[in-house]
């Protein structure tokens, strides 16, 4: 009740000093504007960098027969059941999974002419490209399609190719591994070592149902996967384990992610964001020291009205809360403008690069709006304090 | 009511000191009207500013209804201001953002007075000065002797036992200051007590008991003589 008049009074001062209250709210503001926006540029490029470092491929799931403990060492107890093409049809069709590619493996010798040479052949599909990111010198990948069918196309590692046709053109050209006969469509650019462990350069690819009956087997080596959503890879694991112990009935396959460099990257970037609010923080204290000019400036303008105040016997710590309750509002305009405008700065920000993943952390809403709040009633202690203080005959005497 | 006795009050100034007020020893009993006259510098603000608890003595005893109220703490003090002593000033001190109302208003806003009643007693309290008409209105909406008393309104809406007026009329023409002593005396007549400075001695001849102060000390005198 009275702290309700007490309200009344100081928004009844602060709408009559119009421009003060103004400019005293655009400090605040600017300052919030200016901790959300760093912020969100921080946040923006750690998600970018992210991003960036997602699409080289750790966005990948690796799936392998068999239950890993964590403690490592070989998986026991229970039959391990086999992946299938079954297992992989059904798991590409989970809605985390942005794909899906079945492979099979084993290394055998392939045949151009007289020429031979041993290498590592992946049965896999055309999704296998897309999913390990292979760029091709020449020619295409494996077709898309229903990985039942059994085609006889294949594709060279650079190495492979350059070994087995020494300068001559390897497309349309039909390469042999044991009896079957395949028809070369594209040679991969060359690539390095992989993340698995595989030299692809060192490798061939040829449809994963021909492989399987080429070497003879009834089921894959591994399945690999690409999530939709990076955040998301947690979720997706869970559901790709969960979808195949129901298959399964036994918890017997296990799902490697590649993430963990990237959480320390990440933990990089979030330091970055951090110091990003540090300077934001700094211009809110700026800010500050605005609101608390702003009402020193209020209090000695305002000198006849608090010696009056003090006449009229109000006493000091109703005049103290009155001028507090005024830095308060400030600042609570003030924080409410900044956070308007720091939303709208980014949202136009996010228009202008839609490349740029800009976002306010919620954390930093948290931050600026308690540190508004502390600017205000901070910074408003002390002019406050100087109120009460005066000398109310000073004050009162007509200069 | 009011018991000063051997009271002085002294300013630091430079190397030497001012003595604003010498031994002043007076006595104002309830409903008494004493007008407070004498030149420029002679003391009499200083005097009423102690009278009205916003200073204090720096040698003497004051007490105000029975109590020494020199050695209480402001707190206390200013209690004796917002309940018992009302103030009237030479250049009124309006809040110039707020209406008539709301300034009459503004000491049971400190008091945490309930709106409601607030309401009511700023209301009749501006009526007591003649001023309802004009409640909505604010200072700069209004003439010199409206302003004053408004400010008298203000002063009498806590029901104090004194109001201590500091050449209350000193701003105004001689109409408007004729209306505004007419209101105080109105409020005397009815067991206000009241102490006016005035440089006026026409108006000091209207009050039944009149100090001249001269280099800070008091003479008595009666009034009603010119
Ligand atoms: N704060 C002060 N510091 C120094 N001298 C003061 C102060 N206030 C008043 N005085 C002196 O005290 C004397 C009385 O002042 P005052 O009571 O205001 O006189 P009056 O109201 O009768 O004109 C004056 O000589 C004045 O200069
Ligand atoms: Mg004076």
């Amino acid at each position: 009740m009275a702290f309700l008049d007490l309200l009344g009074f100081a928004v009844g001062a602060l709408r009559g000093h119009r421009l003060r209250t103004a400019l005293s709210v655009a400090g605040v503001a600017i300052g919030i504007t200016a901790v959300l926006a760093l912020t969100a540029l921080g946040e923006g490029a750690r998600r970018y960098i992210v991003d960036e470092f997602a699409t080289l491929g750790s966005n990948l799931v690796i799936i392998l027969p068999g239950k890993v403990e964590t403690t490592g060492g070989v998986p026991f107890g229970g039959v391990t059941h086999d992946l299938t093409l079954e297992d992989h049809a059904a798991l590409a069709r989970l809605g985390r999974l942005r794909r899906a590619a079945p492979i099979a493996v084993a290394t055998e010798t392939l045949r151009f002419r007289d020429l031979g040479r041993s290498a590592p052949i992946l049965g896999t599909t055309a999704d296998y490209q897309e999913i390990r990111r292979l760029r091709l010198a020449v020619g295409t990948f494996l077709p898309s399609g229903d990985p039942e069918r059994s085609g006889t196309e294949i594709v060279l590692g650079t190495k492979v190719a350059q070994e087995l046709f020494r300068g001559e053109n390897p497309l349309g050209q039909v390469v042999r591994v044991g009896p079957d006969r395949f028809r070369v469509v594209g040679v991969l650019a060359p690539r390095g070592l992989s993340m698995l462990g595989f030299d692809l350069d060192e490798a061939a690819f040829i449809p994963v149902r021909t492989a399987m009956r080429l070497f003879n087997r009834t089921s894959l080596f591994r399945i690999v996967a690409e999530v939709r959503i990076f955040a998301e890879m947690d979720q997706a694991k869970a559901e790709v384990l969960a979808l195949l112990k129901d298959r399964h009935r036994a918890e017997d396959a296990t799902v490697y992610t590649q993430d963990a460099m990237l959480a320390s990257f990440s933990a990089i970037l979030r330091v970055l964001t951090l110091s990003l609010a540090g300077i934001a923080s700094v211009s809110l204290v700026v800010a500050g020291v605005g609101i608390m000019n702003v009402m020193l400036v209020s209090v000695t303008e305002r000198r006849a009205e608090i010696g009056l105040l003090k006449a009229l016997g109000a006493p000091a710590p109703r005049i103290l809360l009155a001028f507090l309750a005024e830095a308060v509002i400030l600042a609570a305009l003030g924080g409410a403008a900044g956070l308007a405008a720091g939303a709208a700065g980014v949202g136009l920000l996010a228009l202008a690069y839609p490349g740029f993943p800009v976002a306010i952390p919620l954390w930093s809403v948290g931050a600026a709006m308690a540190l508004s709040f502390l600017v205000g009633v901070g910074f408003g202690v002390w002019p406050a304090r100087r109120a009460t203080q005066l000398d109310p005959i000073a004050a009162l005497a007509r200069r | 009511m009011i018991e000063l006795q051997g009271v002085w009050r002294t300013y630091p100034v430079g190397e030497g000191v001012v003595h604003a007020l010498r031994d002043v020893s007076l006595s104002i009993t309830p409903g008494e009207h004493v007008a407070l006259i004498g030149p420029s510098g002679s003391g009499k603000s200083t005097l009423l500013h102690i009278l009205g608890c916003l200073d204090r003595p720096s040698q003497g005893r004051y007490c105000f209804e029975g109590r020494d109220v020199v050695a209480l703490p402001e707190a206390e003090r200013s209690l004796l201001r917002r309940t018992r002593i009302g103030f009237v000033f030479q250049f009124f001190h309006l809040l110039p953002r707020l209406t008539a109302q709301g300034n009459v208003e503004l000491p049971m806003l400190f008091s945490g007075v309930p709106r409601k009643e607030r309401k009511a007693r700023a209301a009749q309290a501006l009526a007591s000065v003649g001023l309802l008409p004009r409640a909505a209105h604010r200072p700069d909406q209004l003439s010199g002797g409206e302003r004053q008393r408004v400010a008298i309104a203000r002063a009498v809406v806590m029901n104090p036992a004194v109001v201590l007026a500091d050449e209350p009329t000193g701003n105004l023409d001689r109409a408007s200051a004729q209306e505004v002593m007419g209101v105080l005396e109105a409020m005397n007549r009815q067991g206000l007590t009241l102490v006016v400075v005035t440089h006026d001695p026409l108006l000091a001849a209207r009050a039944r008991r009149v100090v001249h102060l001269a280099d800070g000390r008091p003479s008595d005198a009666p009034g009603g003589e010119a």
